[in-house]
C-alpha cells in the first residue's frame, strides 16, 4: 500500500556477493512522516470535496452579522441535489459539533463518549469471535491440508456457507443461542473463520516442496513438519487473512447485536439512530464514523502485530 | 563407524524406477548398480532426464525405487533415513527464511532432540566451519547465494550424518563463485570424512571433485561408465592447470557422448540430446559451452 523503496523487492541474484548486510529500512522516520501527512492530506481532501458538493448542489445557507459587523453573507447553490442536503450530508462541522454535544437532553455524557464506550463493548464482542473464527478456520485448514478426502467434502460447504446473507442467518443464530452476547460472538465468528480457512489452506501448503523434502530426510513426521515448516511458512498468510478477519468481525458483531438484542453496543445505536434520522442526521452519521475507526483501528492492531511476527523476513514491511 | 574402509556405505542393486502420470510412464532408471564406499566422493553426471536427480533421491528414500535394493550402512535406504544418516542440500539452499542463519542450522537439531546447549555448540562448529561465524544472526535474505549455500551445507552436516547428499548445489551460482564452493566443499570433504554424493551437470566440477564420476544416460536413465579419478589431493587450482585433469575432463565428455550416442537409438545418434530436456541444460559435449554462458548470463 505505502511507497517503500525497491530495495525489498531484490530478487535473490547469485551475484549479490559484494555485501551481506542489506540495508534494513532505509531512512524509516522520513518515510512514516511522509506517510502520515499522506493521510492528513487525503482526510482534508474528502472533508473539501464534501463540502463543495454541498456548496454547489446543497441547500441555501446565510450568515449574519459575519464577525461583529453587519455583514450578512447568503449563499444560494446552483442546484439543488437531494442527496446534498443537510438531512442526507450534513455539514461535517455538524457531526463533530454533535459528537461534542450531550447524547441525550439532560444527559451528562457527550455523544462521542457514548459511541466510544459502545464501540469498546462491540469491540469485545468482536474480539472474542475473531479469536474464535481464527482458531475454527486454522483448525480446518490444518485438516484439510492433510486430508484431500476432507478438503474435498467440507470446502464447498465451507464456500456455500458464506453466499447466505448473514442478516438472514442471524436472526436463526440468535433463535439458536438466545438473545445474548453469545449470539453476537457466533455471528462474529461466522464471518470470521471463511478467510482465515482459505488463506491457510493455501498457507499450509505454501513450501517449497524440496523443504518438505528436507524435512523427510530428517526423519521428520507431520506434526514436528507442521510445527517447523508448514506453520511458519504460512504466516503472511495468516497475517492477511486475519486483517480480512478484524474488519468482518466487527460488521459481525454490529450486525449481530440488533437481532441479538444487544443494547450496549454499536449496533443497536446504529438502529436508534437511524429511527431518529429525520430529527438528528448528524447522530448516524457519527456512529458511522466511530465504527468505521473502529475497523480501521482493528486492523491497524493487526498490521502491527504482523509486522512483529513477520520482522526478519524479506518484504515484512510491505503490506 | 568401525567397518572396514572397504565396507560399501551405499549398495544399489537393480534398481529401476517408473514414473506413471495417468496413462503415461516414464522409466527415470534402469538396471542401476552402483557400489559406494566409505569416505567416497562420487558425481553423478549426465543430460537432463538421465535420472541422476532421480537416483540421489532414491538413495535418501526421498523416492522409493520400482525394482531392486538399496541398501546403507548395511541397512535398508528407509532405516537409513530414519536414523538421520543422510544431509541433503538442494539446487537452492531452502532456507526457512523467518529463522536466522544460527536457527537455520539448528533446524535437524531441534528436531531430532539435541539440548539446547548442545545445539548452539553445533551450529558455532558447523558455522566456523563453512566460515560464516560473523553472520551467525542474519537473515537468509541479508546473504549471497554462495553464503545461503554454505549455510545449507552447514546445516546437513550440522547434526553428523554419514552421507551427504547434493543435488546440483552450486547450479545456481555464477562460475567464480562456483569455483570458490568447490574448494570449500572439498575441504569440509577433508576435513569430515563424509561419503559424498554430488549430482552436477557440469564436467569440470565433476572431475575436480569426485574420486569417482558416474556417468549417466537418458531414456532410459542408466549408467554407463564408471571413471576413476585418481588425481592427487589435496586438489586447488594448480589441480585445473594439469595435464592430467584436461585429460579426464575430455575422457568424461567423451563417456558422456558415447552413453548419448547409444542411448538414441541409431539413427539420431550423435552429439546432441536437446530432446525433452525438463531443467533446461542438456549433459552433452557442448557443456563446457553452456557452463560458460551461464556464468557470463548469470541464469541459473
Amino acid at each position: 500500500m505505502a511507497t517503500t523503496g525497491p530495495i525489498d523487492l531484490l530478487p535473490q541474484s547469485p551475484t549479490r556477493t559484494r555485501s551481506a548486510v542489506a540495508p534494513a529500512t532505509p531512512r524509516v522516520g522520513h518515510s512514516r512522516a511522509r506517510r502520515i501527512a499522506t493521510y492528513v492530506l487525503f482526510g482534508l481532501a474528502i472533508l473539501v470535496i464534501w463540502e463543495s458538493v454541498k456548496f454547489v448542489g446543497g441547500v441555501p445557507w446565510r450568515f449574519q452579522n459575519v464577525l461583529g459587523t453587519d455583514i450578512d453573507i447568503e449563499h444560494f447553490p446552483p442546484f439543488r441535489w437531494a442527496f446534498a442536503s443537510d438531512l442526507n450530508l450534513p455539514h461535517w462541522w455538524n457531526i463533530l459539533a454533535a459528537l461534542a454535544a450531550p447524547v441525550q437532553r439532560n444527559a451528562e455524557s457527550t455523544l462521542a463518549q457514548f459511541l466510544v464506550g459502545a464501540a469498546f463493548y462491540t469491540w469485545r464482542e468482536a474480539v472474542i469471535g475473531f479469536i474464535v473464527g481464527a482458531l475454527l478456520g486454522l483448525l480446518l485448514a490444518t485438516v484439510f491440508v492433510h486430508s484431500r478426502l476432507a478438503e474435498r467434502a467440507f470446502v464447498p460447504y465451507v464456500v456455500a456457507s458464506q453466499t447466505i446473507p448473514i442478516v438472514a442467518l442471524a436472526p436463526m443464530i440468535v433463535f439458536a443461542f438466545g438473545p445474548n452476547v453469545t449470539s453476537v460472538v457466533v455471528i462474529a465468528t461466522y464471518l470470521t473463520f471463511f478467510p482465515v480457512t482459505i488463506a491457510m489452506i493455501r498457507g499450509l501448503r505454501a513450501p517449497d516442496p524440496r523443504a518438505l523434502e528436507l524435512m523427510r530426510s530428517y526423519a521428520a513426521g507431520r506434526w514436528a513438519t507442521y510445527w517447523k515448516l508448514r506453520l511458519p511458512a504460512s504466516m503472511p498468510y495468516l497475517f492477511t487473512a486475519l486483517k480480512i478477519a478484524a474488519t468482518a468481525s466487527i460488521v459481525g458483531a454490529i450486525i449481530g447485536e440488533g437481532p441479538g438484542g444487544i443494547p450496549n453496543g454499536l449496533g443497536r445505536a446504529i438502529i436508534n439512530f437511524n429511527q431518529q434520522y429525520i430529527t438528528g442526521p448528524e447522530k448516524l452519521w457519527a456512529a458511522i464514523l466511530v465504527a468505521s475507526l473502529l475497523g480501521v483501528t482493528f486492523f491497524v492492531m493487526i498490521r502491527a502485530l504482523e509486522l512483529v511476527a513477520l520482522r526478519g523476513r524479506p518484504g515484512a514491511a510491505e503490506g | 563407524m568401525t567397518e572396514t574402509a572397504a565396507a560399501p556405505v551405499v549398495r544399489i542393486q537393480g534398481v529401476d524406477k517408473v514414473f506413471t502420470s495417468g496413462t503415461a510412464t516414464t522409466t527415470a532408471l534402469k538396471g542401476i548398480d552402483l557400489e559406494i564406499r566409505r569416505g567416497e566422493f562420487i558425481s553423478l553426471i549426465g543430460p537432463s532426464g538421465c535420472g541422476k536427480s532421480t537416483l540421489l533421491r532414491v538413495i535418501g528414500d526421498l523416492v522409493a525405487p520400482t525394482a531392486g535394493t538399496v541398501e546403507v550402512n548395511g541397512k535398508p535406504a528407509v532405516r537409513a533415513r530414519l536414523d538421520r544418516d543422510y544431509g541433503m542440500v538442494f539446487q537452492a539452499p531452502v532456507l526457512f527464511d523467518w529463522r536466522s542463519v544460527e536457527d537455520n542450522v539448528k533446524l535437524p537439531l531441534e528436531l531430532m532432540g539435541y539440548d539446547s546447549a548442545r545445539r548452539s555448540a553445533r551450529a558455532k562448529e558447523m558455522l566456523d566451519l563453512v566460515e560464516l561465524s560473523d553472520f551467525v544472526k542474519h537473515h537468509p535474505y541479508q546473504l549471497s547465494g554462495g553464503m545461503q549455500q554454505r549455510v545449507a551445507i552447514a546445516r546437513a552436516l550440522a547434526f553428523e550424518p554419514s552421507i551427504l547428499l547434493m543435488d546440483e548445489p552450486f547450479g545456481a551460482l555464477d562460475e567464480m563463485t562456483r569455483e570458490r564452493m568447490n574448494q570449500e566443499v572439498l575441504r569440509i570433504w577433508e576435513q569430515t570424512g563424509i561419503t559424498v554424493v554430488f549430482v552436477t551437470h557440469s564436467i569440470p566440477e565433476a572431475v575436480f571433485l569426485s574420486s569417482r564420476v558416474v556417468v549417466m544416460s537418458a531414456r532410459p536413465g542408466r549408467i554407463t561408465d564408471v571413471i576413476e579419478i585418481e588425481l592427487p589431493r589435496p586438489r586447488g587450482v594448480e589441480t585445473r592447470e594439469e595435464r592430467r585433469y584436461f585429460e579426464l575432463v575430455t575422457a568424461v565428455r567423451e563417456a558422456l557422448r558415447r552413453g548419448d550416442a547409444d542411448g538414441a537409438d541409431g539413427g539420431a545418434a550423435g552429439a546432441t540430446s536437446g530432446t525433452g530436456a525438463s531443467d533446461g541444460t542438456d549433459g552433452g559435449p557442448s557443456q563446457a559451452a553452456l557452463d560458460r554462458a551461464r556464468a557470463e548470463g548469470g541464469i541459473g
